[in-house]
């Protein structure tokens, strides 16, 4: 029971994503999502004491003071979590241990990233631009020289093996996609709000790295998410309903997957447990899964390893369940990244501050009626970091 | 055993060995493959490591592996994920499980990219890069 009743999550700012970001940089966009989320919250900015953010492209080191002067904060807890597509979800609870450590009240947690126009990675000419040559590592020995680079072909590998043990069809996959879309068609600040699509357009869409199609690839966007942690004294006192932090559960077990001890079994698993256990409730009473979806195949295994349904059966999971906000299980009602779009790190925190926003009462158009319990999950690099949080409605 | 590729190695990012990996790198210009073997729980690592993965012991030592092994999952790259396969077509990126145990990146030569399956039964080939190493890629077993 160590997190839950600790602390809260009260206020939220979320920038909308975009493909571009002309004229912004990272940490521009990340004080407008802080500052957003301060207000949101009913707090003055003199209120905050603590801040967590991510690794900044081209800032090296002294990150979260980077940060905290160009917003002008003044912080008894700065930090910096490196969790990948975990990170929003790790900052939460750390959040919560160094308010219930008694270092500091009030933490904003940010997370962003700017986006440019790119000019074209690959094919046509061999000089096209972009690669960076990573320090040497077993990363830069043992993987690049195979093309072993990005996530499409890690996820390809494990829908690859997942299928081989256990089986799922093309159109469960797709499914998730589809569902997911309908979420966003309820969200007017998804990427691809307006934009329906058909289990066909999922399988038509051109295949990328088998099995993976380009309509189950998460689309990179820019944009910011951050999110006002407190603890209990002062969440009672605020103006919004608190969304109580219930548990956590944390994994960490490699780097690359083909040094991880299984590529069906996740890290979920442990992690999930942990933050079931400490909210000490049980997946069937969950009423939303906010979970990290950069692939379609990432849906169906965090549904399988967090406990909603048993190993192997996850394709049919999806078949026999609607996913959307007013089905029978709601999974990523804010679209999820596939459909919501992925603003760098910001792409994990949007499964948080969708499952805030969802306990909070203040969804919209998708609201979950009487949430009580929401499962969040977020995964980083190739299913390496895993970061499971719940939320309740009661403390 | 040198195989044929696709891919320009001028172009093809090579490895750059560091004190800890130059043994494995060195072997494979022999045309073999070594493994790590821990004297203390007898555990076969891949890559090259400080310490046993299974134990924490340091004693570790070398050992050639018999190059055998099979494809436990892989995919076709169909857009190139690297500067260097812009002009290849599509290729396989596979993790072939060694029969000593560790598994390994690699890609699958010598076979149409449609015909790989898991558990394809595969040996090492060596394909020569241009700073002094060969690179360990994989072919269908000639069984």
């Amino acid at each position: 029971m160590a997190m839950r009743g600790r602390g809260a999550v009260v206020g939220v700012g979320e920038l909308r994503p975009t493909r571009e970001t002309p004229g912004e940089t990272t940490l521009s966009l990340m004080a407008k999502a802080g500052l957003a989320a301060i207000e949101d919250a009913g707090l003055s900015f003199a209120d905050i004491d603590g801040m967590v953010c991510h690794p900044i492209g081209g800032v090296s080191m002294l990150t979260p003071s980077t940060v905290s002067e160009l917003m002008g904060l003044k912080l008894n807890f700065a930090e910096v979590v490196d969790l990948g597509g975990a990170t929003g979800a790790g900052m939460i609870w750390r959040a919560v241990a160094a308010i219930e450590a008694g270092m500091c009240r009030a933490v904003v947690c940010i997370t962003g990233s700017s986006r440019r126009p790119r000019t074209p990675r690959v094919g046509g000419s061999k000089t096209a631009g972009g690669w960076a040559m990573p320090d040497r590592s077993a990363f830069s020995e043992f993987e690049v020289p195979y093309g072993n680079v990005g996530a499409n072909v890690g996820y390809a590998m494990i829908a690859n093996r997942y299928l081989h043990e256990y089986g799922a069809s093309p159109e469960q996959l797709a499914k998730v996609a589809v569902h997911q879309r309908d979420n966003a068609n309820q969200n007017p600040d998804a990427i691809f709000y307006g934009q329906p699509i058909t289990v066909d357009d999922v399988l038509s869409s051109p295949l990328i790295a088998d099995p993976l199609h380009m309509l189950e690839i998460v689309m990179p966007a820019g944009g910011a998410a951050a999110l006002v942690v407190v603890g209990p004294e002062l969440a009672e006192q605020l103006p919004n309903r608190p969304a109580w932090l219930l548990g956590a559960g944390e994994q960490v077990t490699h780097k690359t997957i083909t040094y991880a001890p299984s590529l069906t079994d996740t890290a979920i698993q442990a992690s999930a447990r942990r933050a079931f256990d400490q909210a000490g409730v049980n997946p069937s009473q969950i009423g939303l899964a906010s979970v990290y979806d950069c692939y379609t195949i990432t849906v169906l295994l965090t549904l399988e390893d967090s406990g909603f349904t048993p190993k192997g059966t996850g394709g049919r999971f999806i078949e026999e369940h609607d996913l959307r906000w007013n089905g029978d299980f709601p999974v990523n009602t804010h679209g999820g990244q596939l459909s919501f779009g992925q603003p760098g790190i910001a792409g994990g925190m949007s499964h948080v501050t969708e499952a805030v926003r969802q306990i909070q009462g203040r969804a919209g158009a998708r609201q979950i009626p009487d949430l009580e319990l929401a499962f969040v999950n977020g995964n980083g690099g190739i299913l390496s970091e895993q970061v499971s949080l719940i939320f309740g409605r009661e403390r | 055993m040198a195989a044929k590729t696709t891919t320009d190695p001028t172009l093809r990012p090579a490895p750059r060995p560091s004190d800890l990996t130059a043994a494995f790198w060195a072997a494979t210009t022999e045309g073999r493959f070594l493994i790590q073997r821990c004297t203390r729980c007898q555990a076969a690592i891949f890559y090259p490591r400080v310490n046993c993965t299974e134990c924490g012991s340091t004693e570790l030592v070398n050992e050639d592996a018999s190059g055998r092994g099979t494809v436990y999952t892989y995919t076709v790259a169909r857009r190139p994920t690297h500067r260097a396969w812009a002009d290849a077509g599509p290729y396989v990126i596979a993790i072939v499980e060694l029969e000593e145990g560790p598994h390994v990146t690699t890609n699958i030569v010598e076979c149409d990219p449609d015909d790989v399956r898991i558990g394809m039964p595969v040996e090492v080939c060596f394909a020569p890069e241009a700073d002094g190493v060969a690179l360990p890629l994989f072919r269908p077993s000639a069984s």
